[in-house]
């Protein structure tokens, strides 16, 4: 930006605005006093009939074009516009009008600033605005009940917690973001993976789930070279700290149910950015959003669970 | 080319007439397509068929194919009617018909191929992008070369828009396209940051001011008069508004970056000139409208004046519209909302195809050896079904930007927002619902122009006229 704000380019821009402005009007009065002949031609004549008569500019017109004039020159002086010459005598810009529209903003939200997160979440008047917060930054992704939505996008409202569902956790998740990653296990191959994911559709009751492959599935689970439990767990309770799923009873499924997602979960993996896997990830917003929103944010979260 | 040649040169106006036709139908479809995308988004069927690539592509085809075959045509038509002498350089005036239809299928093909420069109005690739340059070169040089051949001492005023046009499109082309290839179909930007925004809505605006404006003023300037059977209104508004207009237009670009990085002195400046802009762009409404005063009533039977003065009047609203959403309170509702596309559709629609429309029906007739098109019924039912369609388009854009305006800027009393996003785009459905309708009118309308301009040239023949002289020499 400097390449338009150096003092010889504030300079200039301010004489050839004005010469432009003024001459706008010099022009025109100019041309206003040529001699004309109401109703009569030019004397022209193209193409068989094409004439043009020599009659005077329309008086409203003419003083349509110098009020646009007059009002530019009175704009000029009170609003920034001549380079850095002369900045407006009402010291308005457009950084400081925003920065003033922010103050008030954040002056309104940090009333509940420093206050714990559990007693934000019994405040109805913070979870109001927390809920509108959500209606902003959140919904394009986990909806407007916060029910997530198949695909990597998670249900918020139904107590199964990735990274933990404490206020500190929730809180954490906002500010920072997450990104679980689910290594691939393609190298198992197809029938053991088919296995696998027979036996986590049958302990959570899914439809489909085949008994022999179920039983085949759990023996592989345990086996020694299968990886499944370093993250879920012997007892598939999942691990927060890694953001790896509960695998049991779960109500809602990150990236769908189906046979076929799970088969492609197990192969895959998940984040691993190699284009074969369904990656997502939850952005960081602390800096974004402030300390002041964060807060009231994960309030709303944890009180609806 | 010899002194003993006595014929017009309608070959190559003929063939960019009938081009119009042609690339206004296709360009208004790839329009109605994206507006359904809006509607139903499942029509985005394939990537050369999805929204991002299609606008772009809609975009190009309407003003540079559609109003380009109709600025080439009427330019070369007039420029040797009012110069009484026949168009410099046949073979030259022949490449530049061939020229820009080649132009014209390698964007059809590469647009939707995604292979663009992702500047709007620029997004052509810089091999097009040179082909442009030669054509556009070719066609200073036949226009011009015209001028300088001509039998009358007075140059006359629709000649003063199209040479501004020729020469400003040249020198905003020239300015946007510098780029740096890497590759047949990729290239980097030359400017950066901020600095690319103002080259972008520099060139962005006059190709608005300069190719829609002052292009289709010359237009007016030939086909009114004309049709009307009347002297222009005022030589002096002429000779005022032209110098105006040219001047100040190349100041408005930054009314397209306000409240954004650009230093506040050039949104400024932006701004100003926009208000300034108004009386010399109302300059040619009124004199194309006061032209008629004393013959109002032939307004009532002939659909063809109807379509011009018609375009005049949504030309008069488009540049009342413009200076007012350049304001900076105003454009902090209107901008990045529907409203910005109302008042587009409201120039492109209203004034650019009337215009050009009501001026090929004149025309058409004359370079195929008609006294009048197949069926005037037909221009009149072109006539109001277009006018319904495009007061259905802009009116639902205007409401629906400055609801979408309201709505994204209402604010709790707590400082949120009161509307989500989402809530905004559902309740513009209905809006986008009756654009289409609009749209579809519009588009119905050229087909029945085609019909009726199909039907006047098979009855036709293509005759080339003799040379008038001027009466005073």
């Amino acid at each position: 930006m400097n390449e338009f704000t150096i003092p010889l380019v504030g300079i200039l821009v301010a004489v050839v605005t004005l010469v432009s402005v003024i001459g706008c009007a010099v022009f025109l009065w100019s041309q206003e006093s040529v001699p004309h002949t109401l109703g009569k031609t030019t004397g022209h004549s193209w193409d068989e009939n094409l004439e043009e008569y020599n009659n005077p500019l329309p008086k409203w017109w003419s003083w349509l074009f110098y009020g646009t004039i007059v009002f530019s020159l009175g704009y000029l002086f009170w609003f920034p516009g001549l380079g850095n010459l002369w900045t407006g005598y009402s010291g308005w810009t457009s950084i400081g009008q925003h920065a003033d529209e922010e103050t008030r903003a954040s002056a309104l939200l940090s009333q509940y600033r420093g206050q714990d997160i559990r007693a934000l979440a019994a405040n109805a008047n913070a979870t109001d605005t927390g809920r509108r917060l959500f209606m902003t930054y959140c919904m394009q992704c986990h909806g407007s009940d916060a029910g997530g939505k198949p695909g990597g996008f998670p249900n918020l409202a139904d107590r199964d917690w990735l990274f933990g569902g404490e206020p500190e956790e929730i809180r954490a998740s906002i500010a920072d973001g997450r990104r679980g990653v689910m290594t691939p296990n393609g190298y198992l191959g197809d029938d053991t993976i088919r296995a696998l994911a027979h036996y986590v559709m049958s302990v959570n009751g899914l439809p489909g789930a085949d008994a022999g492959l179920a039983a085949r599935g759990r023996d592989a689970y345990m086996r020694p070279d299968v990886a499944c439990r370093t993250c879920h767990g012997e007892d598939m309770r999942g691990n927060k700290l890694l953001g790896a799923p509960n695998l049991v009873n779960k109500s809602a499924w990150l990236y769908g149910s189906s046979e076929a997602e799970i088969i492609k979960g197990i192969t895959f993996g998940r984040n691993i950015g190699d284009g074969q896997s369904t990656d997502n990830r939850m952005p960081a917003w602390g800096q974004f959003l402030g300390e002041d929103k964060v807060n009231l944010l994960a309030a709303y979260v944890y009180s609806l669970n | 080319m010899s002194e003993t040649q006595t014929t017009y040169n309608y070959t190559v106006v003929r063939q960019f007439a009938v081009m119009t036709v042609i690339w206004g139908i296709v360009g208004m479809l790839v329009g109605l397509i994206i507006s359904a995308q809006l509607i139903w988004p499942d029509l985005n069927l394939a990537p050369f068929l999805s929204y991002g690539r299609l606008r772009p592509l809609h975009t190009n085809a309407v003003i540079f194919a559609f109003g380009g075959c109709a600025l080439f045509a009427t330019a070369y038509y007039s420029v040797q009617r009012t110069c009484h002498t026949r168009l410099f350089c046949d073979w030259l005036a022949s490449f530049t018909f061939w020229g820009w239809q080649l132009i014209i299928l390698l964007a059809a093909v590469s647009l939707p191929l995604g292979i663009t420069f992702g500047n709007e109005y620029a997004e052509l690739q810089w091999p097009i992008k040179l082909l442009i340059t030669v054509v556009w070169v070719c066609f200073a040089i036949v226009f011009f070369g015209t001028l300088v051949k001509r039998k009358v001492e007075h140059i006359y005023v629709s000649n003063w828009f199209y040479g501004a046009m020729i020469i400003a499109v040249a020198v905003l082309h020239l300015g946007r396209s510098v780029v740096i290839p890497y590759s047949l179909t990729g290239s980097y930007p030359f400017y950066a940051g901020v600095q690319d925004a103002m080259v972008q809505w520099w060139y962005g605006h006059n190709a608005v001011g300069f190719f829609l404006t002052a292009g289709f003023l010359g237009m007016m300037y030939y086909f009114v008069p004309k049709q009307a059977a009347r002297p222009i209104y005022s030589y002096r508004l002429s000779v005022v508004h032209f110098w105006a207009l040219i001047f100040t237009y190349m100041w408005a670009g930054p009314h397209h970056l306000l409240y954004t990085a650009l230093p506040d002195w050039t949104q400024t400046l932006g701004m100003l000139f926009s208000l300034i802009l108004l009386a010399p762009s109302w300059g040619g409404m009124i004199n194309g409208i006061m032209t008629l005063s004393g013959a109002w009533h032939k307004l009532r039977d002939d659909p063809i004046l109807k379509f011009l003065v018609t375009s005049l009047s949504f030309y008069g609203m488009a540049t009342f519209e413009g200076p007012m959403m350049s304001v900076k309170s105003v454009n902090a509702l209107s901008h990045y909302t529907d409203w910005g596309i109302g008042h587009v559709h409201t120039g492109a629609l209203g004034w650019v195809a009337m215009v050009s429309i009501g001026s090929l029906y004149y025309l058409v007739p004359r370079l195929f050896g008609r006294k009048q098109m197949f069926s005037v019924g037909l221009i009149n039912t072109h006539f109001w079904i277009s006018t319904i369609g495009i007061v259905l388009y802009s009116a639902s854009m205007w409401i629906a930007g400055v609801m979408q305006g309201l709505m994204w800027r209402a604010v709790n009393a707590d400082g949120t927002l009161t509307y989500a996003f989402a809530e905004a785009v559902k309740n513009s459905y209905v809006f986008w619902q009756i654009r289409l309708v609009g749209g579809l009118l519009f588009f119905v309308g050229m087909l029945i122009m085609a019909y009726n301009v199909f039907k006047t040239i098979a009855a036709g023949k293509s005759e080339d006229y003799p040379v008038l002289a001027p009466q005073h020499a």
